[in-house]
């Protein structure tokens, strides 16, 4: 799965780790997240990641 | 102090009611060289609300020229649009001087004035969109997540069509005038490029999105009321227009050559690739850094479309006052640079190489090889010199005759 970045603060998602913090199960892919879901560092939407290899 | 300072109507609502930092040359790292003003309104309605306060020092001055609107502990609501301390360092003596009702900041921002301030009070969420009645008036709250803070957000006063618009089109500029109108257009338009280059830039594709967000709203804006600098009280499309342009990364000619000397070896070479630059028909800005500032070189990269680094080898590493410029640009994020690198040295030379190592970092496209040079240039080093000059000038125009398809560095 793929890791994806922030591109306002630089966060990096990791679906290995999920966002259990805000309710994101571990081995959720980017594309699964809900589409309210927010950079938990800096608060932007989804559609401002970015796939990184 | 209760006279001497008095609020400046802005529209039949809004009075301004902030402070001017006449004396400040450094703002966390950004040469100030115009001092700037920390802007706070009064929105007064049936019922009235405060937006922003003051840096800490001066927050005399602004409950002084509150009270020649209303006595300050009238005022019922008070709106905190960015935790920032140059605009909320005043509200917990403002809070404690006044008692508002309710003290208001967006979701973030109620978290971010948790972790600066111990308050004693709550401070209420308002999520994006969500409004605030002043009986008569309404305060509409718009989220600016990342620009440039995680709790930005401007607030909306549609009774007088106007945007309180925060950090976003300000510029650090003190003046006894407030409005944009009354104050030279080349003043305003190099602050605005300034505080645009050295706060948003690394947020650029963010901008675009809000302006288009903001654009969806279907708001009417008349007025634009920033909280550095001047109110622009007409012609609002000349900051938008700016902000549009400055998002979307349109580059000119420019090449900025930025370097640092020790013995005059490294300058040469950097006169000598300016002389090749403005031969080859483009445009060199030099920026030798023991006279310029990091945020002057960052202001010149706005609309630049290439940056040329020039460092001596000092004790095997960059020059300091380079390695302080590069770590500072490098945070700015610019887009769609080329660039080189070139310096003297005198025995072990690995500041060119280190300089080229950050510059691919920064996702700068390298044209030619660095060029070093030992001790002193001679005629052939200064030859080569001329050469990568005229190399960055055909490059950037043959990107400016591509511009047609690749000529914007993108908001995506």
């Amino acid at each position: 799965m793929k890791k994806y970045q922030c591109l306002a603060c630089t966060y990096v998602y990791d679906p290995e780790v999920g966002d259990p913090e805000n309710g994101v199960e571990p081995g959720t892919a980017f594309e699964d997240l809900p589409d309210d879901w927010v950079c938990p560092q800096c608060g932007v939407g989804k559609d401002m990641f970015e796939e990184i290899a | 102090m209760a006279d001497s300072f008095r609020a400046v109507k802005v529209t039949d609502h809004v009075y301004w009611v902030g402070a001017i930092d006449w004396g400040i040359r450094d703002f966390h790292g950004y040469a100030t060289h115009r001092g700037s003003t920390y802007n706070a309104y009064l929105v007064v309605g049936e019922k009235t609300a405060l937006i922003d306060t003051v840096k800490a020092p001066f927050v005399e001055e602004l409950l002084a020229r509150i009270g020649t609107v209303v006595p300050p502990e009238r005022i019922d609501y008070v709106v905190s649009n960015h935790a920032e301390m140059d605009h909320s360092g005043g509200l917990p003596a403002v809070i404690a001087a006044i008692r508002p009702e309710q003290v208001f900041a967006s979701t973030m921002g109620v978290k971010a004035l948790r972790e600066h301030f111990r308050l004693g009070r709550e401070v209420t969420a308002m999520k994006d969109g969500e409004s605030l009645r002043l009986g008569n008036l309404t305060l509409s709250f718009v989220e600016a997540r990342m620009l440039h803070w995680p709790d930005s957000m401007m607030t909306y006063l549609a009774e007088d069509k106007t945007l309180l618009s925060n950090d976003a089109f300000g510029m650090h500029l003190a003046s006894s005038e407030r409005f944009a109108d009354e104050i030279e257009d080349g003043v305003l338009a190099e602050e605005a490029a300034k505080y645009y280059a050295n706060i948003l830039l690394p947020l650029s594709p963010l901008v675009g999105r809000l302006l288009e967000k903001v654009g969806k709203l279907g708001i009417e804006i008349e007025m634009i009321a920033p909280s550095h600098g001047p109110i622009w009280r007409r012609e609002v499309e000349k900051p938008v227009g700016w902000y549009a342009k400055w998002a979307a990364g349109e580059t000119s000619n420019k090449a900025v050559v930025m370097y640092d000397t020790m013995w005059q070896s490294t300058a040469t070479m950097a006169r000598a690739i300016a002389e090749g630059i403005a031969a080859g028909g483009a445009s060199a800005k030099m920026m030798p850094l023991r006279a310029a500032h990091r945020s002057d070189v960052a202001t010149e990269l706005l609309d630049a479309g290439a940056l040329v680094i020039g460092s001596p080898t000092l004790n095997n590493g960059v020059f300091p006052t380079v390695a302080d410029a590069l770590s500072y640009l490098k945070g700015l994020k610019p887009r769609g640079l080329i660039g080189a690198a070139f310096g003297s040295y005198g025995w072990s030379g690995e500041a060119v190489g280190q300089i080229e190592e950050a510059m691919e970092a920064m996702k700068v496209e390298l044209v030619g090889e660095g060029i070093k040079v030992k001790y002193v240039p001679d005629e052939e080093s200064l030859s080569r010199c001329l050469s990568a000059g005229r190399g960055i000038a055909e490059r950037l125009s043959a990107k400016a005759q591509g511009r047609g398809d690749s000529g914007l560095r993108g908001a995506g």
